[in-house]
């Protein structure tokens, strides 16, 4: 997520900025580090801040933070789920769910764009053409990587598939690159406006229109998502191959065909975390794959990788520590950060917050 | 002779989540003695094993051993060190040679802590000093003992995944043995062999014992082998221990039969199945 | 031979890539000229010939099933591949003519090998065959090779952008036996290896500016620093499952690169460090008019200055810190603890058994590796004068596992061919630059599901019973 978070920073800095003024009352050293929030960044920062430059409360501030950090988490969260449930059912690390993720997102872009040439002006019914189309074309990137680069794979050597997983990562990554071009790809904001809290003490806390579906999508699909694994013939061939694959396909599971649906599963909620990525930020490139996925990869140990509720749980931590820390303490070792959790995580606690433990079979 | 305990096990238990795999079992195996683990599938066999090797920490009971090489308890032990330090060694169910790396290789490996000294932990090995040149003639000249003694001389610079079967287990062993071990652990080396295969297990194994004057501790299912070699057997069932004698004591224990062949058969077992059982006991 | 099976395929996977291509290809994104945001272009025509190409080389390939369509189709996908090529179409749709050519060549290479391959025998003869050839390899072309190094600063052919290239490739051949010792040999993949990299470049950059040390003081200290942070990382996460360590490596590769971005003040920031100093040969610096008191190497040999000496010094320099890591990778493979590495690449759980110490084993490799990218770090610095972290991405750090992967994990002339092939030759083809990393991805995935142990994959036994009774008795 390098231009989002580019424009989250931009927010960020602001606000720290704003913050040590409140705090320390005095002079803040002004203009050595206004220089770089510039073009998008500011775009984004406009659009989500409040222009009041007066004295901030804290609550306030913290309740911004917390109001972001939320967003972020779903955002989050929805990746990480595809990579827990790949994790669960074959045990390895989708290293190209992230380049997945940034795929939903051009594809979200572009049809966003060619439904405002066709002259698709009613929102609703754009964002349904959207979201149906982002996930139905990453979907198929989601499919078709499995089959490529990983099926051909089961049972060779420990770290083939991971190798693998890289090789198809940078493909994906240069191949966006080719055939859509490297620049940014900014986009009009199609959803506009939302609630204003607290006008009156000086720093406004927003909660854009944006943000509630953000969160209400993640959620609704969150909820269907459970059910589906719970409920349904696919999810008890998914949760049976998770146990045993070669009981599961002894007992008429096709398990082939399971994992095939797990990457497309897993591909069609990264796809609808593009989009709302693109339609939170604006902004979007061929590399925003990269951290994002390295972000929702360490939500997902985090939270237990194997585990959904803890993707959930992990996507919302991490979105909420990145808010914050940004916030706090220091905007440009926001990734640092994270990375930190990801290595303390996997050596103090390596089954997460609600995973199961692994036991080492000899 | 007298009997120098080598091992005690003392109320060991060990819980996964709620199923207790081991149930507060204690025994002892002795030095230059074969000691068999028996029990049918799930009595907790395997995870003794890898308690004792420091796979598994068990959270109640003491493991002792007093060896050549001191006493040690292993409870508290890493893994490894348990190997290296107090010389326990042990073999897999499903083997687990390096595959790809050649025979003689994995018997060298084997002699890794030794060979490392000797190489000054690599300085002296890099600049191919006198001392580490004799200290590894000497481990070649011991894996080449294992080598002529298993009959696999010839495989010697094959790759080991590439050996037959019953071969692979005998490296196995041989592998084992290179780390000049007191108590050797075996876990079912007599599986997936025939016949032919198993009795010259058997014939290894006693002269493991009587020769390299070490204990062994065995857990197999194959009878044959257990009845025919072991000096004292341990019966587990569903974690707990049912019996702890010689191998007459345990073969008519009500209990073990009652284990191995549940609870309302005992009284109906045909008479042929009896009689083959007493055989195999004998054999 | 079912028709409507092959064609059911075929169509699937034509169906497949219409889904692929129709949203990424089919539009592409194009800025507003002269306005504010984007706008798209449609590219149809790119979108039906790509479904038809996939749909006929599917179809190909399942053709080649059968025994006697091999010639015919041998027949058919040479002489596209061969003929394509000499048409005009290459000028207007470069891309769609080269991709008709690669998968032509593909489907050609493939029916050749199964029409050619009268055993029809694959699986352990094959890869015998080619463990063969790559033993072949590595025993006569090794020193070939080397002597080819040694004189070829002085080919007539060799002009200053070749030496430069030279310098790059053997830069990166030395990268990849610095990786080769963690990833071949012990197994440990390792996504971060560029860190290491940069810790030896700005070590060197940062002691040759506070402190005013020469190279040669500083490359044991680039080594050194870069090998300490390889057991600082290493320590907590060595003990973690092989895909875990890896996206931790990478993490702190991201670590290193932002650290060093933002902290100014110690080491530039976004603009790095510019102006380190220029090796010199035994103190003699490489300079037209060298300062008071120093002798400047054209005049201590009495021979006419030109810039070219200092290219052909810096080619020496890094041959040299390759071959020294080449020969230390040899010898340690001898040793107790590369074969503890190997052992350990095999089986943890078994080292574990023998008393083999896996933390300290992992440990080691891993700092030796961070050494040789310490050194080449600090070789790289003194080369281009100026270092910053771009030069320091994962991008690098996917480069050279690429090389190692490509090359055969453990295999040293594997690497040294994956670093001509994936470094010195793109560099002829400066216009395909933009389709490099896409290859090396694509070949990633490709060795790993053709050749999972890499092109050259051949291992020799590090000891031999033959060998060892001839010397010892």
């Amino acid at each position: 997520m390098r231009i989002g978070n580019k424009a989250s920073a931009g927010g960020g800095r602001w606000l720290l900025r704003a913050c040590l003024r409140c705090l320390l009352r005095d002079r803040f050293r002004g203009a050595e580090r206004s220089g770089n929030t510039t073009g998008l960044a500011q775009q984004a920062e406009d659009r989500s801040e409040a222009t009041v430059l007066g004295g901030v409360e804290a609550l306030e501030y913290f309740l911004q933070q917390l109001i972001n950090g939320v967003t972020l988490g779903a955002i989050y969260g929805l990746i990480a789920i595809g990579y827990t449930m790949v994790y669960g059912i074959i045990g390895m690390i989708n290293f190209a769910h992230g380049e997945v993720y940034m795929i939903g997102a051009f594809i979200s872009i572009i049809t966003f764009i060619v439904l405002g040439l066709i002259g698709v002006t009613f929102i609703p019914l754009a964002l349904m053409v959207v979201l149906l189309s982002a996930m139905v074309f990453t979907a198929a990137y989601g499919w078709t990587v499995e089959r490529v680069a990983y099926g051909p794979l089961r049972g060779s050597f420990r770290l083939a598939p991971l190798i693998s997983a890289i090789g198809m990562s940078l493909f994906l990554q240069n191949y966006v690159q080719l055939v859509q071009g490297a620049r940014v790809k900014p986009m009009q904001p199609v959803i506009t406006g939302g609630f204003e809290f607290f006008q009156g003490g000086g720093f406004t806390v927003r909660l854009s229109y944006i943000q509630i579906i953000i969160v209400l999508l993640t959620t609704a699909l969150m909820i269907g998502f459970t059910m589906l694994i719970q409920r349904t013939a696919l999810g008890r061939a998914q949760r049976a191959c998770e146990q045993d694959m070669g009981m599961a396909a002894l007992v008429g599971v096709d398990v082939n065909r399971t994992i095939s649906l797990t990457f497309v599963m897993g591909a069609m909620l990264a796809a609808v975390a593009g989009m709302m990525v693109t339609l939170y930020y604006g902004v979007i490139d061929f590399f925003i794959g990269f951290l994002a996925g390295v972000k929702a990869f360490t939500a997902a140990v985090l939270g237990g990788i194997g585990s959904l509720p803890g993707a959930m749980l992990g996507g919302l931590l991490i979105g909420l520590i990145e808010a914050f820390w940004s916030a706090y303490f220091s905007v440009e070792y926001k990734d640092v950060a994270v990375f930190v959790i990801l290595v303390l995580t996997l050596i103090f606690k390596p089954t997460g917050l609600l995973g199961k433990p692994d036991i080492e079979k000899v | 002779m007298t009997r120098t305990p080598l091992l005690e096990v003392d109320h060991l238990t060990m819980r996964f989540g709620g199923l207790i795999a081991v149930n507060d079992i204690s025994f002892t195996a002795y030095d230059r003695e074969i000691t068999a683990i028996i029990g049918p599938n799930g009595a907790g066999k395997t995870t003794v094993f890898n308690c004792l090797t420091g796979f598994y920490n068990a959270p109640v009971g003491r493991l002792r051993l007093t060896g050549a090489r001191g006493e040690f308890l292993l409870e508290r032990m890493d893994g490894f060190r348990i190997a290296q330090k107090a010389g326990v060694a042990r073999t897999f169910q499903n083997i687990r040679l390096f595959p790809r790396m050649t025979v003689l290789e994995n018997l060298i490996v084997a002699q890794h802590n030794k060979l490392m000294a000797a190489s000054g932990y690599t300085v002296a090995g890099l600049f191919g000093l006198r001392s580490y040149r004799e200290a590894e003639r000497e481990a070649i000249d011991l894996a080449r003992s294992w080598l002529d003694r298993l009959g696999l001389t010839a495989q010697a610079d094959w790759e080991a995944g590439n050996l037959p079967y019953g071969s692979q287990r005998r490296l196995e062993i041989a592998r084992a043995m290179c780390t000049k071990p007191v108590l050797l652990c075996l876990d079912e080396p007599a599986a997936g062999l025939n016949p032919r295969e198993s009795a010259e297990l058997r014939e290894l194994l006693t002269e493991i014992r009587d020769r390299h004057r070490i204990g062994v501790l065995l857990i197999e299912h194959d009878m044959s082998v257990v009845m025919g070699i072991s000096d004292h057997i341990v019966v587990l069932d569903y974690g707990r221990l049912i019996a702890d004698g010689t191998p007459a004591e345990v073969r008519s224990d009500p209990a073990v039969i009652r284990a191995y062949l549940g609870e309302e058969e005992t009284d109906q077992i045909p008479p042929e199945v009896a009689r083959d059982l007493r055989q195999e006991g004998r054999a | 031979m079912d028709v409507r099976a092959l064609l059911k395929d075929a169509g699937l996977a034509a169906f497949v890539t219409f889904m692929l291509a129709l949203p990424m290809i089919g539009f592409q994104t194009v800025d507003v000229s002269g306005g504010v945001g984007i706008t798209v272009v449609t590219r149809f025509g790119d979108v039906a010939i790509s479904v038809v190409l996939v749909f006929f080389g599917r179809l190909a390939l399942s053709l080649l099933q059968q025994s006697n369509w091999r010639l015919p189709l041998l027949a058919l996908s040479a002489g596209i591949a061969l003929g394509l090529p000499l048409l005009k179409t290459q000028a207007h749709y470069p891309v769609i003519t080269w991709l008709t050519v690669i998968a032509s060549a593909v489907i050609a290479i493939r029916a050749a090998w199964l029409t050619f391959d009268v055993s029809g025998v694959v699986g352990r003869d094959e890869s015998n065959r080619m463990g063969d050839a790559a033993a072949f390899v590595g025993r006569w072309f090794g020193p070939v090779f080397v002597v080819f190094a040694l004189i070829f600063p002085f080919l007539p052919t060799t002009s200053r952008y070749v030496l430069d290239l030279g310098i790059l490739v053997l830069t990166y051949v030395m990268l990849g036996w610095g990786l080769n010792v963690v990833v071949g040999l012990a197994g440990l993949l390792d996504l971060g290896y560029v860190a290491f990299y940069a810790v030896g470049a700005y070590s060197y950059a940062i002691i040759a500016r506070d402190f005013g040390l020469t190279f040669w003081a500083c490359l044991p200290l680039a080594g050194l620093f870069a090998a300490f942070f390889g057991v600082i990382l290493g320590f907590p996460v060595l003990r973690l499952r092989g895909d875990y360590l890896a996206i931790v490596t990478l993490g702190f590769g991201e670590i290193i690169r932002i650290v060093l971005l933002n902290w100014t003040s110690f080491s530039g920031g976004p603009n790095g460090i510019s102006g380190v100093p220029r090796p010199s040969f035994l103190g003699m610096p490489f300079h037209p008019n060298p300062p008071e008191g120093t002798t400047s190497f054209h005049q201590f040999f009495n021979i006419d200055f030109s810039a070219e000496h200092r290219i052909v010094f810096l080619y020496y320099l890094i041959l040299v810190l390759a071959l020294v890591t080449n020969f230390f990778t040899l010898r340690i493979r001898r040793l107790p603890i590369g074969r503890a590495w190997e052992a350990l690449r095999e089986d943890e759980i078994a080292c574990r058994a023998l008393g083999i110490n896996p933390t300290n084993t992992k440990l080691t490799a891993f700092a030796i590796g961070a050494m040789f990218a310490g050194f080449a770090g600090a070789f790289f610095a003194t080369r281009q004068g100026f270092i910053s972290p771009e030069s320091f991405s994962f991008i690098e750090s996917a480069v050279i596992l690429a090389i190692v992967v490509l090359g055969g994990m453990g295999s040293q002339i594997g690497v040294v061919l994956a670093a001509i092939l994936l470094i010195g030759i793109p560099e002829f083809f400066r216009e395909l630059a933009q389709f490099r990393m896409l290859a090396f991805g694509a070949a990633m995935v490709g060795i790993m599901i053709w050749r999972p142990r890499g092109l050259l994959a051949h291992r020799d036994p590090s000891i031999r019973l033959a060998d060892s009774a001839g010397a010892g008795r």
